[in-house]
């Protein structure tokens, strides 16, 4: 590369391949694992279907960061930050990381793991004009310009096509324990904690994540023994298909007559149910945002024709 | 305000140009007679920021008492195409708050209520002119702070850190400001009001908040804003390493957190800052350390047993010639009584400062910092280095004396070498200050051309006729970065 390239320039060919295949008219999107596919409506039938490129291009554990393509397999990034005793904050569900990144879900560990959005530094995408773009930057830390990687998590690929991202690593956690109890207040449960990685509720059962220095969860254990009845589990329960938005109070004191069969993420708002949450009208400022933001990002309407965030 | 007060208001506005005369008008109907003013002494007080920049020329100033005030005064200067710079205590360092081309300045500084402090969802709502200590004070006694502790906390604003995305030593664990807003209520450039964000799970449609958040006052003025509250830790454990060299010292904290750990924080001072800082709060700071680092972890007393120890093992295998620990509360607040002040503490040496703001990858710090100290040698500069290690955030701070002709020139220069060196060693133009006016000429050489273009369609979304601090953070060229072009705009474009 010249010397007087911007420095968050690539010369990565495999991501200029991507640009081109992507192109510049059209309508297309990318698939992952499908694992979420019609999240924010049906893709416009006729559309182009590509993949994004695949890899791990660089892992800095000492950094606490790693540039992964976009179509890699979440599996295969963590099994690569797994050597080195790390991993990210990406929810693996068999799907990809531009896919998860584009879907913006946190982890069900959100308490421990942090937000997705939050660990995403820097990306690279092809635009609706066939260019790749960069924001952000590789450090851990940055206020370089305006803050597109944020606009583009859970933006479900309607502004951009993800081709590369660089992302915050975190240490795993030396203990990991999974805890139930029956019949315990699950929000007095997680104020009696000083950070669980997720505390979770269907009703009846709450169930505890523990993590961090062995001496650290015991102790939290012998907090919750003091709550309620809570025995160790092996993993938390499965997860109904519909997500609903609320604040953490509310999720605390969820209808069931409403929801059907649900799980609630206590402390986060998240709760996973049987029935789909009837949608509030938008506000209509925010709406008309939204509205000229994908008008001046993808005047066409090619990305991902059918989606809305 | 006083009889004898307005007079002096009076007589200081006689020379007003008759359109800045219907403004005032106009925006004193929409607040309040002395809640805008525009005499020559407060123009000139708000025509700078806390940065280095020269300044520029203030018009009206406002100090709305509300969001419907907010909004007013926005119609207003839509009618008169005028510019608005939102503006909280104007200790930004990037020359964010610095009007350009004599628009209106918004003040948010009366807008300074908590509204609502929600334990339930780990939330409250406050104005934008909240000092950013003053919240935390609150917060302490119901268990909770608000992570986010700039150097700047006992006056700059919850809305500047908005606008910033500001950082404080304590942001290594918890994550800036960004982390912490959980939604913004905003008076967008059109003068319609908008929120941004949920209390819910920070995972809901377009993430319009993320997109503020940082936006240096270009993307609308947040009136409102819910913060997350961070639980006070039951325990806290601070360390204080002493090393010969600053190379010992930066290994260390690379080497801590290659071990999986990360503290609250982790701080770095060099020997000139140590001493200064030394000579000022008397923390009991080793004079003759190359390079002390600060660092603290916090949780749970069994784990941050282990933890401290580790650094502690980490920190000696390094050849710490010292490490200390705070027995006491008293002793932990001294030692960071010292960090927290040091900025303060340089006058004494020389009268000016030029504090940088550059992030470089942790593993670097060594060797970009002894590239520092020769740049600063090169142009016959005394430099200072006080630093925000965990995050590889260098705080470089070059002091001088401004009536010494030429000094400012080769202080530039030097400034510009030391960003430069952090870009090659893979960093980026700014950790928490910005980019504001100080760092456009920069931003060529981050970011190419479609890059910024695409920066400037998020600009153009919010604010497609440059209403809202024009002339910031895009290079000269881009749209919204030359402060003439919105004058030419006829009035009524928003209908
Ligand atoms: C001694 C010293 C130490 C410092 N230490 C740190 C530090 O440790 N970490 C750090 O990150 N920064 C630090 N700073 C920089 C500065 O204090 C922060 O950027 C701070 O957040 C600015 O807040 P303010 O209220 O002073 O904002 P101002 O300087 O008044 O404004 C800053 C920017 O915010 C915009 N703005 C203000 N209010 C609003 C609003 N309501 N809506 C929209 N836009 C708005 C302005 O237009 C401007 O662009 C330091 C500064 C000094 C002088």
């Amino acid at each position: 590369m010249s010397t007087n390239a911007p420095r968050l320039a690539t010369d990565d060919p495999v991501l200029f391949a991507f640009a081109e295949e992507v192109g510049s008219d059209g309508a297309i999107a990318v698939a992952g694992g499908r694992t979420r596919w019609s999240q924010g409506g049906a893709l416009a039938e006729g559309t182009r279907v590509v993949e994004a490129p695949r890899g791990v291009v660089e892992y800095k554990p000492a950094e606490m960061t790693v540039c992964v393509r976009a179509g890699t397999p979440v599996a295969e990034l963590e099994a690569a930050l797994g050597e080195a005793g790390q991993r990210s904050a990406l929810p693996n569900r068999g799907g990809t990381v531009g896919g998860a990144i584009a879907v913006g879900e946190n982890h069900v560990d959100r308490l421990g793991r942090g937000a997705i959005r939050d660990s995403v530094l820097q990306v690279r995408y092809v635009s609706a004009e066939g260019r790749l773009v960069a924001s952000g930057g590789p450090v851990v830390k940055n206020v370089s310009g305006f803050n597109l990687p944020r606009l583009l998590t859970g933006s479900l690929g309607t502004f951009g096509l993800f081709a590369e991202l660089i992302l915050r690593t975190n240490p795993r956690p030396e203990v990991s324990r999974w805890l139930r109890g029956q019949g315990v207040d699950p929000a007095a449960t997680f104020d009696g904690l000083l950070r669980a990685a997720a505390v979770l509720w269907d009703g009846e059962s709450t169930w505890v994540h523990l993590e961090g220095h062995g001496v650290d969860v015991d102790e939290q254990s012998r907090a919750l023994d003091r709550i309620g009845q809570f025995e160790p589990v092996e993993e938390p329960p499965p997860l109904p298909p519909e997500s609903w938005s609320m604040s953490p109070a509310q999720a605390a004191r969820v209808d069931r007559e409403k929801t059907g069969d649900f799980v609630a993420s206590i402390g986060v708002g998240r709760v996973w149910a049987q029935k789909p949450q009837p949608l509030a009208a938008p506000d209509p400022v925010v709406r008309g945002l939204c509205e000229r933001a994908k008008a001046i990002f993808d005047p066409t309407g090619r990305l991902n024709p059918g989606r809305q965030p | 305000m006083g009889f004898v007060e307005s007079v002096r208001v009076r007589i200081a506005e006689r020379k007003v140009p008759p359109a800045d005369r219907a403004l005032l008008r106009d925006l004193r109907r929409a607040l309040a007679h002395d809640r805008v003013r525009f005499d020559a002494a407060e123009r000139a007080l708000f025509a700078h920021d806390a940065s280095f920049d020269e300044g520029g020329v203030s018009g009206p100033i406002c100090f709305p008492v509300s969001t419907a005030e907010v909004q007013a005064l926005t119609r207003v200067a839509i009618d008169h195409g005028r510019a608005i710079v939102p503006r909280g205590a104007g200790t930004g360092l990037a020359g964010g708050a610095i009007p350009l081309g004599a628009p209106i300045v918004v003040s948010l500084m009366k807008m300074n209520r908590i509204l609502e402090i929600d334990g339930d969802n780990r939330v409250a709502w406050v104005e934008p002119g909240v000092v950013n200590l003053d919240l935390s004070n609150q917060l302490r006694p119901l268990g909770y702070h608000f992570a986010p502790d700039p150097s700047s906390q006992q006056v700059c604003t919850i809305g500047g850190n908005v606008a910033n995305n500001s950082g404080g030593p304590h942001c290594l664990a918890y994550g800036v400001t960004d982390a912490h807003i959980a939604a913004l209520e905003v008076v967008l450039p059109s003068g319609e009001v908008a929120v941004f964000g949920e209390i819910g799970p920070d995972e809901t449609g377009l993430d319009l908040r993320g997109a503020f958040v940082g936006s240096e006052g270009t993307l609308g003025i947040a009136t409102k804003v819910a913060v997350r509250l961070t639980k006070n830790p039951p325990a806290v454990r601070t360390l204080l390493l002493a090393f010969s060299a600053m190379r010992d010292a930066a290994q260390t904290v690379s080497d801590i957190v290659a071990a999986g750990m990360v503290p609250a924080a982790m701080e770095v001072m060099d020997q000139k800052i140590t001493n200064a800082a030394e000579n000022f709060v008397g923390a009991g700071y080793p004079r003759d350390a190359a390079a002390i680092l600060l660092a603290e972890v916090e949780g749970l007393e069994g784990g941050i047993a282990i933890d401290a120890r580790r650094i502690e093992e980490i920190g000696q295998r390094n050849h710490a010639t010292s490490v200390r620990r705070a027995e006491t509360e008293e002793e932990r607040a001294l030692l960071w009584k010292g960090r927290k002040t040091a900025f303060g503490a340089v006058a004494q040496i020389k009268p000016d400062y030029y504090l940088h703001d550059t992030v470089v990858p942790r593993s670097s710090l060594a060797a970009v910092l002894e590239e520092i100290y020769a740049i600063a040698e090169r142009h016959d500069l005394v430099v200072m280095n006080v630093f925000h290690a965990g995050d590889g955030n260098l705080h470089p701070l070059l002091i001088f004396d401004a009536r010494v002709p030429g000094e400012i020139d080769r202080v530039h220069r030097a400034g510009d070498e030391i960003v430069r060196a952090s870009l090659a060693a893979g960093g980026v133009l700014s950790g928490e200050h910005g980019i504001g006016v100080e760092k456009q000429g920069f931003m060529e050489e981050l970011f190419s051309a479609d890059d910024l273009e695409h920066q400037n369609r998020l600009r153009e979304t919010f604010d497609p006729i440059c209403r809202a601090n024009p002339g910031k953070v895009m290079p000269i060229g881009h749209s919204c970065a030359d402060i003439q072009a919105l004058r030419s705009v006829p009035t009524g474009v928003w209908g």
